[in-house]
């Protein structure tokens, strides 16, 4: 890829870039030649029906994937991170042991109590994961995954666990995290309002390839209420093949 | 909307009781001390046994005679250098053992060549009682202290092993996932997830360790032994002093029961973050 400094045709830089990924699991292959590019700090979400692939990409990027059969490019920054769907804390630790497990250097604790007040737990630094509400544990994994400063932050269904009204106030915590520290976000959902509320691009995997990549324009904060939302949403929802009852 | 007011309990016919609590599936509440309540019994049924005359002085000395010798024995110092021979020979055994123990479980334990190594060999010796390799090794080592130590060494090794190596299997792969996305190197890896991870396991090691480690050495202390309080009992033997040899094993119980216990507080306290049964 060809870079003009200066010139206004020159690509954006590039975080990740895949290219012609193949994988598959015994005899079933899960995808097809996929091609896929992230740009610095662009936040991306990923839809797709269950057993789409969706997952299998994230770990491809994670290289999470050893024992997976397949082929292909998969260029991504080494500073990169990941959140799971269960917070996957270590419950022998406490939380700031856990926060900064990946880190090295003396500052490490003082970064981790930094990253930890930013998701709103500061004073819970001695706390036993178990002691903390699901919500809190996701907490607990976005700060370790944002306390490197990773270039890339790949989030597979982060708030799938959790209740509704949790997941709208991570929704609003996760935007101001991004917007703060720029990572490029891949964000693996099933939920499609989230996937608007958050993402700038959102991509729907189908057939083992990406079939929709829609950018999101909408004002913020956004909003179920917006009529663009709705469009976004009724036109996804269909390339997803599921019909809304009452239409 | 009508104001709420507390439920009264409903009487249906066919009920006995209205407001029955609920049946807790749980042990329920420690009792305080209650490690000390069955030893205890013990104890009592032995002093009555003795006080009514039941049990004959020849075959079981009374619990007064018990405490008396213990005296007599303390006085001349015989009690305390025997115990400290002992003691030292158990430590001894019992450190070397755990360390080994440790070592061949996370080799075995991390990798598959490590397994295929060391698993056999591990599970072989576990068939073999203590007893049963003294004679090889008073060939190989005479009969000084280092037979003594390595064959304590050798009964402690294998449950520390054993349990180890089972609690580092069971360490759930999501961990090392986490270990991996993060670009853990191999030596936090070892520390912040494998080790404490096999802790509980490791901890259940060293209770069965503790006791193997004081039966050990009643084997090696009544084979060819000057020294120790097994030696001390096996002299008592040849002179029909049964007094002698209950202070002996009352010994060696109070010091299962002791090392035991501080293997269960410190399992209490490295062990806090988990809720069982138990809590």
């Amino acid at each position: 890829m060809a870079t003009h400094a200066g010139g206004l045709t020159a690509a954006p830089p590039r975080t990740v870039r895949v290219e012609r990924l193949v994988r598959g699991f015994g005899d079933r292959t899960v995808l097809h030649g996929l091609d896929l590019e992230i740009a610095d700090g662009e936040f991306v979400a990923l839809l797709g029906r269950s057993g789409s692939g969706k997952s299998t990409l994230l770990r491809a990027l994670a290289g999470l994937d050893r024992d997976v059969a397949g082929s292909g490019t998969v260029l991504v920054p080494e500073n990169s991170s990941v959140v799971f769907q269960d917070a996957r804390l270590l419950p022998w630790q406490r939380v700031l042991p856990n926060v900064v497990l990946g880190l090295r250097g003396p500052d490490a604790d003082a970064r981790g109590r930094a990253a930890l007040a930013e998701v709103g737990l500061a004073g819970r630094e001695r706390a036993w994961p178990n002691e903390l509400s699901g919500g809190e544990q996701q907490r607990v994994a976005l700060a370790r995954s944002l306390v490197t400063e990773p270039e890339l932050l790949l989030a597979d269904e982060p708030f799938g666990a959790l209740d509704a009204l949790t997941r709208i106030r991570m929704h609003g915590l996760l935007r101001e995290l991004c917007a703060r520290h720029r990572p490029a976000v891949l964000l693996v959902t099933h939920d499609v309002d989230e996937a608007i509320a958050l993402a700038d691009r959102v991509l729907l995997i189908d057939g083992g390839r990406i079939a929709v990549d829609q950018s999101i324009e909408l004002p913020a904060p956004r909003s179920h209420r917006q009529p663009a939302f709705l469009g976004y949403r009724e036109s996804l929802l269909e390339a997803l093949g599921v019909q809304e009852a009452g239409r | 909307m009508s104001v709420l007011t507390p439920a009264k309990p409903e009487t249906r016919p066919g009920m006995p009781e209205p407001a029955r609590r609920r049946r807790r599936l749980g042990p329920g509440r420690p009792i305080p001390f209650g490690a000390a309540i069955g030893p205890l019994l013990l104890l009592a049924l032995w002093t009555v046994g003795s006080a009514t005359g039941w049990i004959d002085s020849r075959t079981l000395s009374a619990p007064w005679t018990v405490v008396t010798t213990a005296g007599d024995l303390i006085a001349d110092g015989r009690l305390q250098d025997n115990l400290a021979v002992s003691a030292r020979r158990a430590a001894l055994g019992l450190v070397i053992g755990t360390v080994i123990g440790v070592v061949l479980a996370v080799v075995s334990g991390l990798s598959r060549w490590g397994e295929a190594v060391v698993d056999g060999p591990v599970q072989i010796k576990r068939g073999i009682p203590a007893l049963a390799l003294v004679p090889l090794l008073i060939l190989w080592l005479g009969i000084g202290e280092q037979m003594k130590v390595t064959t304590i060494t050798l009964g402690v090794l294998v449950p520390v092993y054993i349990h180890t190596h089972n609690g580092l299997r069971g360490i759930d792969s999501r961990y090392v996932e986490l270990g991996e996305s993060l670009r853990l190197r191999p030596s936090v890896f070892l520390r912040r997830i494998v080790l404490p991870g096999a802790l509980p396991g490791f901890l259940l090691g060293m209770r069965f360790a503790v006791v193997a480690a004081w039966l050990a050495l009643v084997v090696v202390e009544q084979i060819n032994s000057t020294s120790g309080i097994g030696y001390m009992m096996d002299l008592a033997r040849e002179y029909g002093q049964t007094d002698v040899i209950i202070v002996g094993l009352v010994l060696y119980g109070i010091l299962g029961l002791l090392s035991d216990g501080a293997v269960r507080l410190v399992q209490r306290r490295a062990l806090s973050w988990r809720r069982t049964l138990a809590d």
